[in-house]
């Protein structure tokens, strides 16, 4: 029983990862150094996905956090970290870096 | 000092109550305290581990790899969970000495090290790695995880105050919540990696009240789930858990004649 639950589960997953793979979305950069992040400001239209890599160039690890957007991420040192965003609703959606929160600082603008 | 500290209590305070939680459940029953130190000891081994493959592992399966490996021990949780609970009501607190049940158990504990633990690894790591005021950092680091202890001895006598009869009704209700949340937030990581795209409205909002990134929101998203932007999935997942467990838990239950016989033997 518990065998066949977990087969039910991965074909689920498999399954969604078919569908998941979106079409017609907003791919954004952005790159931590020195604990801060280089464009503290995103642009991004409305009502499309969204994919943001953040690289850390700093060789220590960052934890990219948002509350707005849901999302808590870490990035190792010297690596980067791709963050899949559902459409948005128009606004100003802060982020930051946890680890470092007094000075990496950042904002994605959704118009 | 003092963000270093809060940082890493923050991180470890799901971990904290978790176990605090467990010893209280497994109370008395002998053999039970090598399941959960084992489970503590393997958690933080594997967070370790995490840690230095942190990389590699956020790389996986076209960068979801992450939100993939939460989502999966998170599954694996509410299924321990609620084996625990199903297996604890059909055989009664007898079974309070039964291996599988304490097995059970220990793999949620390990979960909940390694999942907080391997942050806490990172961040520590990152704090040794940088140089720059790192003893100061690092004494607040290593007091968060004291203060993450003491949370767990904190939540396991405030728990063994309640008088026994009543002790287990309410671990049985906390466990059953716990899974519930858990399962809430295996349905959030499967929407941050887009495997599951439907449903993904906030139903609410009171991140403005109580955001859950706070000390007391941390507390409340461990005990019973609280979200302060919860998405649809996630309350779906966290209704049908909570249904699953408490009809299962039902079924599982021993018919009244067979209740009193326990009954009369403790
Ligand atoms: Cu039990």
């Amino acid at each position: 029983m518990k065998s066949s639950r977990i087969l039910l589960v991965a074909a689920a997953l498999a399954a969604g990862v078919g569908a998941a793979v979106a079409a017609d979305e907003t791919s954004l950069e952005i790159s931590i150094k020195d604990h801060r992040f280089s464009t503290a400001e995103l642009h991004a239209p409305a009502d499309k996905p969204i994919t943001i890599v953040v690289k850390n160039l700093d060789s220590t690890p960052e934890e990219f956090e948002s509350k707005a957007l849901k999302i808590e991420k870490v990035v190792a040192g010297n690596a980067e970290i791709t963050v899949r965003l559902r459409p948005l609703k128009p606004g100003r959606y802060h982020f930051v870096g946890e680890y470092h929160e007094a000075t990496a600082k950042g904002e994605l603008v959704v118009e | 000092m003092l963000g270093a500290l809060i940082i890493v209590f923050r991180e470890v305070i799901e971990a904290g109550l978790v176990i605090g939680i467990v010893l209280a459940v497994t109370r008395g029953a002998r053999g039970s305290r090598a399941y959960v130190f084992g489970g503590v000891a393997a958690g933080a081994l594997g967070a370790g581990v995490v840690a230095l493959f942190a990389d590699a592992l956020s790389q996986a399966v076209a960068g979801r790899g992450q939100e993939l490996f939460n989502a999966g021990v998170l599954a694996v949780a509410v299924v321990m969970l609620a084996t625990h609970n199903i297996w604890m009501a059909r055989h009664g607190r007898a079974a309070v000495s039964g291996e599988k049940s304490f097995f059970a158990l220990a793999v949620v504990v390990a979960v909940a090290v390694l999942r907080e633990g391997s942050e806490v690894a990172l961040f520590l790591y990152g704090i040794l790695a940088s140089g720059e005021t790192a003893a100061d950092l690092f004494t607040g680091g290593l007091a968060g995880l004291a203060l993450g202890a003491g949370l767990s001895a904190l939540t396991y006598f405030g728990l063994v105050t309640i008088p026994a009869r009543h002790l287990f009704a309410v671990t049985t209700a906390m466990i059953t919540l716990l899974a519930a949340g858990l399962a809430a937030q295996c349905a959030g990581f499967l929407q941050q990696a887009w495997i599951v795209t439907a449903l993904s409205q906030t139903v609410w909002d009171t991140s403005g009240v109580l955001p859950d990134s706070s000390i007391f929101g941390r507390v409340l998203h461990t005990l019973i789930g609280y979200v302060d932007q919860p998405t649809a999935l996630q309350l779906v997942a966290y209704v049908t858990t909570l249904a699953g467990i408490v009809i299962a838990t039902r079924l599982a239950t021993p018919r009244p004649a067979v209740a009193n016989v326990h009954a009369a033997a403790e």
